[in-house]
């Protein structure tokens, strides 16, 4: 009786097998490189021209009423900025506090509490997504931030919105800033924030004056916001990425 | 599946092989990229519910609001202060010590996590990095599912192969086909050729889930929320839809336990071969 254990079928079936499993191992090998993260950074570009083309028209973020709120909002990142400078602005109520406008503007401006509260006002309640995981519904009284932009008159090569901070995240990190594009600067839900919840914003939600750019997450709600600056690009600030958390590692684009 | 011609015939003491074409290049190539995509994105999903290992019911949820699902740590009385983990359903809490809440790290180390380094990619805690490979692997998923979507419409798999036939869903046929798999008495013959109604409601089943999972993702992102609030009304809230993807994750998970044990079962070369060049021994009647 003759059995052949090795027909040629069956060794082609094992070359097979044996090319899938190498193949297999390289790319999990090439998937640990460090140049891998690089290809994997590629899908942030793919959804940003996804939900772009799926917000063209500028839709709203869901808003909801005050049953709906959360009974405790969660504050993160900072909530106490360390430094001379902020505990002084806490002694005298933010009186000697300014917001700077400024970059590529005709008309650089600073601007107090009272001349924040003097222009138009938008209420919204809106939930706030952490990148951890969590929500928390608030209500965010301020000023549209594309109303302010257009009083500073943006220049033809204005692209980039960068909100300076007030606040280290940690010690030695450098101030927290982040950025958005003109597209969501000038959306009518991103407010420059004063109140939360209809009071004065708290500390440790980013007193005086926050950011909210509903249709992101939180990291790009910047606290504590001091200064404007209109750039053609965020190359040069901060380690270049766009934003404190950008430089560590997030997406420019969180709308995910 | 077609039947293809057998001229391999063993040894003359045995009866013919009988070889049949059992899946589609469209089948095969899809199966093994989403086996891929699901394992990195379970492990890059482990990695990001690390960041806030708490599942909620509702539009919202945070520290303050009542946790449906939880994975956490304590030192519990009577061990010396040692750490415990535990993770809590509802209103039923276990100890996972080992493997939820606490575990070791590959040096052998304590430490308080929700989700064991072994389980997730990076081993170590690095949320930025996990959502990178989350949302890569998330746009590779999404793509080959619309590629097996469409394939298996167009050559027929899905309604030829995987909707069950009247008959098959009928009681009777069904309860018949529990008690094999209860005797794990499996198909020979003709009727292993196809599948069984088990084995179809299982693969459609886990093709609900997939879908489950990638709108539930969606639902999560407080961009496509703009675009499709209608979204977070079908799921009941973003915190839900979170709930929900997590434990659609879940249920995939055991569908592949049971999977890969019915691969053992059934012959794990005939059956992985068939998943790679298509071609399926068929299991001979048994003589009796």
């Amino acid at each position: 009786m003759t059995r052949k254990l090795l027909t040629r079928r069956s060794l082609l079936n094992l070359g097979a097998t044996a090319a899938i499993a190498g193949v297999g191992y390289a790319g999990f090998r090439a998937m640990s490189a460090p140049g891998f993260l690089g290809v994997l950074e590629s899908a942030e570009y793919a959804t940003l021209n996804a939900q772009r083309a799926l917000l063209s028209n500028q839709p709203l973020a869901r808003e909801f009423s005050p049953s709906d709120m959360s009974p405790v909002f969660k504050a993160n990142g900072t909530t106490m900025p360390g430094g001379v400078a902020y505990q002084e602005f806490l002694a005298n109520n933010f009186s000697s506090w300014r917001l700077r406008i400024d970059g590529l503007v005709a008309n650089p401006m600073s601007l107090s509490m009272a001349d924040l509260k003097r222009q138009p006002q938008r209420t919204q309640i809106t939930r706030h997504d952490c990148v951890e995981g969590w929500s928390a519904i608030g209500k965010w009284t301020g000023v549209p931030l594309g109303h302010i932009l257009e009083q500073a008159q943006l220049a033809p090569n204005a692209r980039y919105v960068v909100f300076h901070c007030l606040d280290d995240v940690y010690e030695d990190s450098g101030r927290y800033y982040e950025s958005v594009d003109l597209f969501d600067a000038f959306h009518p839900q991103t407010i420059l924030a004063h109140s939360m919840n209809d009071q004065a914003l708290p500390v440790a939600h980013g007193a005086p004056l926050r950011l909210r750019v509903e249709r992101q997450l939180g990291y790009k709600h910047a606290k504590y916001v001091t200064r404007i600056e209109v750039v053609d690009n965020y190359a040069n600030v901060g380690q270049g990425r766009g934003g404190f958390w950008e430089d560590r590692g997030y997406e420019w684009y969180a709308g995910i | 599946m077609t039947e293809i011609a057998s001229p391999d015939t063993g040894s003359r003491s045995q009866a013919p092989r009988e070889i049949i074409y059992r899946h589609r290049v469209v089948t095969r190539l899809t199966h093994w990229v989403n086996a891929l995509c699901f394992t990195l994105l379970l492990m890059s999903g482990l990695q990001i519910l690390n960041a806030h290992p708490a599942l909620y019911w509702g539009q919202f949820g945070a520290d303050d609001d009542h946790a449906f699902i939880e994975f956490f740590a304590a030192r519990p009385d009577g061990r010396d202060g040692k750490l415990a983990g535990f993770t809590r359903i509802g209103p039923l809490t276990i100890e996972t010590t080992g493997l939820f809440g606490v575990s070791n790290d590959s040096d052998g180390d304590v430490r308080v996590i929700a989700m064991p380094g072994w389980a997730t990619i990076p081993a170590n805690r690095d949320l930025a990095t996990g959502r990178r490979w989350h949302f890569f692997f998330a746009w590779l998923f999404v793509i080959n599912g619309l590629v097996y979507v469409a394939g298996s419409l167009i050559n027929g798999h899905l309604r030829r192969d995987l909707l069950p036939e009247r008959r098959e869903l009928s009681p009777r046929h069904i309860l018949h086909d529990i008690w094999n798999h209860v005797r794990l008495k499996l198909p020979k013959g003709d009727e292993a050729k196809r599948y069984n109604v088990l084995q179809k409601g299982a693969y459609l089943g886990v093709g609900v889930l997939l879908i489950l999972m990638v709108m539930t993702g969606l639902t999560m992102s407080p961009g496509m929320n703009a675009s499709a609030p209608w979204m977070l009304d079908l799921f009941g809230g973003r915190q839900s839809a979170r709930t929900i993807h997590f434990l659609a994750a879940s249920a995939t998970v055991a569908f592949i336990v049971v999977h890969l044990a019915m691969v053992l079962l059934a012959g794990p070369i005939n059956e992985i071969r068939s998943m790679i060049t298509g071609r399926f021994v068929v299991p001979p009647e048994d003589k009796s």
